[in-house]
């Protein structure tokens, strides 16, 4: 553009360019030192330690070694379908139980919005672990949670679907996907709540008029205006959900372990690095990619 | 459609109230308006035109009143469905559809097939079709506000509700989306109910005008009444100019005139037009309403000294004359302080000069009496 006008002054076209590039690099230049030393770094070395062989006691080196990946698929391919499909469920149920949440909050709640979103925030202020332990006194087996599900029959329900071994509810699928609805639901419930808050209300009197009932203005109107915040909401919950290891270990049991849990043992435990390391990629690839598909088809560019 | 689209009767508002916590914002309208008629409603901001349209449209719940459409009363069903559809004072276009599925949301919701052509059609109307693809918000204000007319118009409801149709629209174009409107109007027969604030557009393109203030209807009819015969004194100042002269009493000599008293000028009143029971004895009661006499700027004229003596007769001296191209406007001194307005076309009759001494006549069939604490 700068010289597609040579006669119009070269010179103020080109102060203003390099105005234009100094600022934002300088501005830049803390994210990308940050993003370079913990995680363009990290993920290299990560990368080259699935690809060593070698034990802890005698180090490790670099020896291409594929295999690892290929071992690791192969045992702990079990784990990475659980753990996708309990995240699944898990993001389902946040999307279903936040959503409304979301909804009131935004268009509801009149003076007491900002109390409800301080209390959709407040679990924050305990510990991640302690939250998680305070789930294996609500499921224990005679509280009332469980007596509830017992006395409803929800119990047989759960069992049927396989989300339950017996009548009880802890220390089964049922209770690691509670766990992650209740520790990651902030993380669906803001995002929903700040595109639903942006819609303009107007917009469902206008599809009330033009013949749409209530369920018709949701799938309609409401559902599409607030793609962008169901996408980052899921987003946010899926990813976390996925590597959580957490809530398999406090409220689940030896079939329901998580990848993530998988994880921390060959790190922490096992001691076997690459094939933590290997784990770990293998995750990180495979979000990526289900991210990409996700992204893809909601379509989010196209959105408001 | 799932149901006829002809006009199946009157809209009728019965005492229809609309409360905002204490604040009042409709108060017991009662109206019919016929079928297939084109419908004015002019008010100030914050009459509660919009209130009463949302009310029509099913949007808003009255706090008391019933709504009937034909023989049907509406009042408690839902929004969508009544056979009424509103072009919105902000158009409230959805922003994640195509110009083309804002104008098809109706029609597809009634399960038209042919919806994409009938969509096209409607936006031909409003000269929009070449933009179908485009997002609203890729639109000027005014090529909304057609999106907005075109997604109302397209269904082809019983009732159209318009509020403020053209309001963002430069004059060219909304004097042809008048005519157009019209055009439409009288085509497929919808009962129009058109708000704006603008008198002239009311005056232009309505059958009947109501004139609204502070959440009650002041008078409605044809618009030649209420501008010839406005009832109160807030219907002659919203429609147009008018000089008001405060009376003091009548008197009456017999016949199809009678005298009014004005500052101790007798002027020539029609009698027919006087309010019901206004007494013919001289002074008005104290205490009793105000009353005026009103007379349109350009139904004055300046007397030459040679013309036939006018029944109606007050002298003053000229104390403005601004020539706006077709007439010139004088504001006239009377005796007691008041300025009364006359507009004269320059069509080479008489012209005065400020300081000048004029006498003024009127035609007393083309005078009004208004009667209200004002
Ligand atoms: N939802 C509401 N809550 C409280 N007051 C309201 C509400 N809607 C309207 N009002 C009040 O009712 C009165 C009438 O409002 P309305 O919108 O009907 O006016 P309008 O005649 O359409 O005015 P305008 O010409 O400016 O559009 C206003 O004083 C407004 O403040
Ligand atoms: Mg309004």
């Amino acid at each position: 553009m700068a010289f597609a006008h040579p006669i119009g002054g070269v010179r103020p076209v080109r102060s203003s360019r390099r105005r234009g590039y100094f600022v934002p690099v300088l501005l830049l230049t803390p994210a990308m030192l940050w993003l370079t030393v913990f995680f363009v770094v990290p993920t290299i070395s990560l990368a080259s330690q699935s690809l060593q062989t070698g034990d802890i006691d005698n180090g490790y080196t670099l020896t291409w070694n594929f295999q690892t990946y290929a071992d690791a698929l192969a045992r702990y391919w079990s784990h990475f379908l659980r753990s996708f499909g309990y995240a699944a469920t898990a993001t389902v149920g946040t999307l279903l139980l936040g959503y409304p949440l979301a909804w009131f909050i935004a268009h509801r709640s009149g003076k007491y919005k900002n109390a409800l979103l301080v209390l959709v925030v407040a679990p924050f202020f305990t510990n991640f672990l302690i939250r998680t332990l305070a789930w294996q006194i609500i499921l224990t087996d005679t509280g009332p949670v469980t007596g509830f599900f017992r006395a409803t029959g929800l119990t047989s329900v759960l069992q049927a679907v396989g989300l339950t071994n017996n009548d009880t509810l802890l220390f089964s699928p049922f209770a690691v996907v509670s766990g992650l609805v209740y520790n990651f639901l902030p993380f669906m419930v803001l995002p929903l709540y700040a595109s639903l808050e942006r819609l303009d209300t107007r917009l469902l009197d206008a599809a009330g008029d033009l013949y749409a009932n209530g369920w018709h203005t949701f799938w309609r109107v409401i559902w599409p205006l607030s793609l962008p915040g169901v996408v980052s909401g899921t987003l946010l919950t899926f990813i976390p959900a996925a590597g959580d290891y957490i809530n398999s270990k406090l409220l689940g049991n030896t079939q329901t372990v998580m990848i993530g849990q998988v994880i921390d043992a060959q790190f922490l435990r096992v001691l076997d690095y690459p094939t933590a390391a290997a784990l770990s990629f293998i995750l990180m690839i495979t979000i990526i990619i289900l991210v990409g598909v996700y992204v893809r088809i909601a379509g989010t560019e196209e959105l408001v | 459609m799932t149901k006829p689209t002809t006009s199946s009767g009157p809209l009728r508002l019965v005492g229809l109230t609309r409360h905002f916590d204490d604040f009042v914002a409709v108060a017991g309208i009662d109206l019919e308006v016929p079928a297939g008629s084109f419908f004015a409603l002019l008010g100030p901001s914050g009459c509660g035109k919009t209130t009463t349209l949302r009310m029509v449209a099913g949007l808003e719940e009255p706090t008391a009143g019933r709504i009937y459409l034909g023989d049907e009363d509406i009042t408690a069903t839902r929004a969508y469905q009544r056979r009424v559809n509103t072009v919105f004072q902000s158009y409230a276009l959805f922003p994640h559809l195509s110009v083309l599925d804002n104008v098809g949301f109706g029609l597809r919701q009634l399960k038209v097939a042919d919806w994409k052509q009938r969509s096209m059609e409607a936006l031909e109307l409003v000269q929009l079709a070449d933009r179908s693809r485009q997002r609203p918000r890729q639109l000027s204000g005014g090529m909304q506000q057609r999106v907005a007319l075109a997604r109302a118009i397209v269904n082809r409801p019983e009732v159209l509700l318009l509020d403020e149709p053209l309001g963002a629209l430069d004059l060219k174009l909304r004097r042809e989306m008048q005519i157009e409107l019209k055009r439409i109007q009288q085509e497929v027969g919808i009962t129009f109910i058109h708000v704006t604030h603008d008198q002239e557009e009311a005056m232009t393109m309505a059958d009947t005008v109501a004139v609204m203030n502070a959440g009650h209807l002041e008078q409605v009819g044809e618009p030649a009444a209420l501008y010839d015969r406005p009832a109160t004194a807030y219907v002659a100042s919203f429609l147009g100019q008018s000089n008001l002269l405060p009376l003091e009493g009548f008197s009456d000599p017999g016949g199809e005139f009678v005298t009014a008293h004005a500052h101790g000028n007798g002027l020539v009143v029609e009698r027919a037009q006087l309010p019901k029971g206004m007494p013919l004895d001289g002074g008005f009661a104290e205490g009793a309403p105000s009353v005026h006499l009103g007379i349109r700027p350009e139904k004055l004229r300046i007397l030459s000294p040679d013309e036939a003596p006018s029944a109606n007769r007050l002298g003053g001296t000229v104390t403005d004359a601004s020539f706006t191209g077709v007439a010139t406007t004088y504001l006239v001194a009377m005796p007691w302080g008041q300025e009364l307005t006359v507009t004269r076309p320059n069509d080479g009759s008489l012209r005065a000069r400020p300081g000048d001494a004029v006498v003024l006549g009127w035609d007393p069939h083309q005078s009004f009496v208004v009667s209200e604490a004002l």
